[in-house]
């Protein structure tokens, strides 16, 4: 069998030393996990070596860590796996690694010891504060709610969320604003405002649009799809919550938010490529370019943002001709025509290739139709 | 090479010296550019978050325009939003026979048809440089090694993030392309923490301190690593990091003055280019240190 090299990150609070890398070799089948690796290396080598771990089977969680830098269930990666990409060299490793696999503790939360971090103080208060419960309305039926199996197709992939953490940890905007509340916190909040029975789906969206550090604080990344264990793509349900929060509600937040998204989608709907000059101040006028230079609120941010717009219109990437002037596309009727063909409509169609599996999963023609994400439900 | 060319919004809008400098650089490189003028906007994300159908269509719209170039080997595109973009919407389309003919109808009234093709791609110009130019054709054109020029690469989220949707399977090595490239125009490639990280551009108008912090924050990382300046295949990358750098500079609370190059920028000036006519004078922060390492480069 092979051996393999683990470079892992130590810490121990009540030593009252700094973290410092420890290397490891075991020796394990290609095919065993990186927590088998540290698990024997704890059982062999150092038995204050921590980490959290249950299942080793991908369902519980626990063991969440960073390998080679990239967020990960140390149970559901192999050793072989992580070994070629350490020699490949990881992107970013913080360490230097010749070669060894690098197991550092995951990000955007405190280290308690080793491998373990403190998920209670960032990971569990995010899910709280998204009243992660249904909240229905009226006396509860006398069994059980009754809800068309259709209807929670949508939240099945917000449901497969095991809780692990990997999201938060690879999070780009948590990394610059710790009080934003996060890739999982926010798909557990779409499990619910995507949930029938639920009754306070505006409330819900209303909050999480109107915090600084809610939909609006998610800089689309990628990072946590990216990470994730289960397939969740918690920032694609983050993009949901937007649509539903814009699309069903008209929620005219005060981030901005509703007034970008609209912004965005009428100028080009009208010129076809992006009218980016009026970008801004529709942006803050809720989509309105006479609001966004009228409202007090707007004005201030157009005069926050005018040294950027002064500093490219000195250096001439843009013409004053170019604020005032920007040409249609020659065909521009056409899209406007698709635009009206599908936004006429009530219903917004969404294939989610969780649901109906993606390329290669299945051939082409067992594949579930189309999925009809509800229209207004207000 | 023919490509079917969607050079993007803000390539020709905010950032026209990245169009410009494209279309110097490519009969350099035996890229002939067929631009896909009636061609519309990617949607970025935005159109994506508003209605999934709409911006599926309004994408393979754009497909069907490139497909319909005579002779071309594919589509291209300037700008990781766009390909990020394009390729969420091309996924969907291939996936689901059904899907891609509901879409399809929308075009129809234009007599347009986008057709899933295995070997029909659409590859930003880091993609095709690499995988079918060929980096021993790009050092065989280098006039001008960009010797002791120090480069921090800079991806953009949207050619890195998802790896699944983004051809990584085929092509590992995409998220080191960049590298690549810096070193066959002979400049050295700099490590620091933020190449792959997110530039903060998306949430400029809801969130300015996440994302000016982000900005600034790999702007001074790269500084820290002694980057001259920075190099990205992203126009949106490129106005949080250059436009706004003033700015990111406040919510980092350091100075910071580091150029940042469009990627055919780089690779024009190893070309022979001058700095002027591949619009480096219309940057917010000063190129003037890069210049005039490349001057003296050309005087050895």
């Amino acid at each position: 069998m092979p051996d393999y090299t683990l470079k892992i990150r130590r810490y121990d609070p009540e030593s009252g030393d700094a973290a410092y890398w420890q290397d490891f070799t075991v020796d394990l089948a290609p095919e065993r996990s990186v927590l088998d690796g540290i698990l024997r290396a704890r059982d062999q080598e150092d038995g204050s070596l921590s980490i959290r771990c249950s299942c080793q089977a991908a369902i519980c969680g626990s063991c969440g860590v960073r390998i080679n830098g990239k967020s990960a269930l140390a149970c559901n990666t192999k050793l072989s796996d992580a070994a070629e990409r350490a020699q490949r060299g990881g992107i970013n490793n913080e360490a230097t690694s010749n070669g060894a696999i690098v197991v550092e503790p995951m990000g955007n939360m405190p280290v308690l010891k080793d491998l373990i971090v403190d998920m209670d103080a960032v990971h569990w208060k995010k899910i709280q504060r998204v009243v992660p419960w249904l909240l229905p309305e009226g006396e509860p039926p006398e069994r059980e709610y009754i809800v068309d199996a259709e209807a929670m197709i949508d939240v099945t992939q917000s449901m497969a969320c095991i809780q692990c953490g990997a999201c938060v940890s690879a999070c780009l905007s948590m990394e610059v604003d710790p009080e934003f509340i996060g890739p999982a916190a926010l798909a557990k909040a779409y499990r619910f405002v995507g949930d029938p029975r639920d009754a306070h789906h505006e409330d819900r969206l209303r909050d999480l649009a109107e915090d600084p550090h809610g939909i609006y604080d998610c800089t689309h990344c990628f990072a946590c799809i990216e990470v994730c264990p289960k397939d969740v793509a918690p920032m694609s349900q983050i993009m949901r919550l937007r649509r539903r929060a814009t699309g069903d509600y008209a929620i005219k937040d005060s981030n901005n938010g509703y007034g970008h998204e609209k912004a965005f989608v009428d100028i080009v709907e009208r010129w076809g490529t992006l009218h980016e000059a009026q970008l801004l101040p529709r942006s803050f006028g809720d989509g309105s370019l006479v609001k966004g230079q009228t409202r007090p609120a707007a004005v201030k941010q157009l005069i926050d943002s005018a040294p950027a717009a002064l500093r490219g219109l000195a250096r001439g990437k843009v013409s004053p001709r170019k604020v005032l002037i920007h040409p249609k596309l020659p065909d521009q009727k056409e899209v406007r025509r698709i635009y009206e063909e599908i936004e006429g409509r009530d219903e917004r169609i969404e294939l989610n290739l969780y649901i109906v599996g993606e390329e290669g999963e299945g051939g082409a023609d067992d594949k579930e139709p189309v999925q009809g994400e509800s229209g207004a439900e207000s | 090479m023919r490509v079917a060319y969607w050079p993007g919004c803000v390539s020709r809008g905010f950032t026209p010296e990245l169009h410009g400098s494209m279309e110097l650089v490519a009969p350099l490189l035996d890229i002939e550019l067929i631009e896909l003028d009636r061609a519309n906007c990617c949607g970025a994300g935005v159109i994506a978050e508003h209605n999934q159908e709409l911006v599926d269509t309004l994408n393979a719209r754009t497909f069907a325009m490139a497909q319909r170039v005579a002779g071309s080997a594919g589509m291209m595109n300037i700008c990781s939003t766009c390909q990020g973009a394009q390729s969420e919407c091309q996924q969907r389309l291939d996936a689901d026979d059904d899907y891609r003919r509901l879409i399809n109808q929308h075009l129809r009234p234009e007599g347009l048809e986008y057709k899933r093709g295995d070997d029909w791609t659409n590859k930003n110009l880091l993609w095709l440089l690499v995988e079918e130019i060929g980096l021993e054709k790009l050092r065989e054109r280098v006039v001008r090694p960009l010797e002791g020029l120090r480069v921090a690469p800079f991806y953009g989220c949207y050619i890195v993030r998802p790896t699944g949707r983004l051809g990584y399977g085929e092509f590992p090595d995409r998220d080191r392309y960049l590298e690549w490239v810096i070193d066959a125009v002979g400049a050295t490639p700099v490590e620091y923490a933020g190449s792959h990280k997110c530039c903060g551009f998306p949430v400029i108008t809801m969130n300015k301190a996440t994302s000016l912090r982000q900005a600034g924050r790999h702007l001074a990382d790269a500084i820290d690593a002694d980057a001259d300046c920075l190099v990205t295949p992203c126009p949106l990358c490129h106005l949080n990091l250059d436009l706004q750098q003033p700015d990111a500079a406040k919510f980092v609370e350091r100075p910071l003055d580091i150029p940042v190059l469009h990627f055919p920028q780089m690779i024009g000036l190893a070309l022979g280019l001058e700095p002027k006519e591949l619009g480096m004078g219309k940057h917010v922060v000063r190129t003037r240190d890069v210049e005039r390492k490349v001057a003296a480069l050309a005087a050895v």
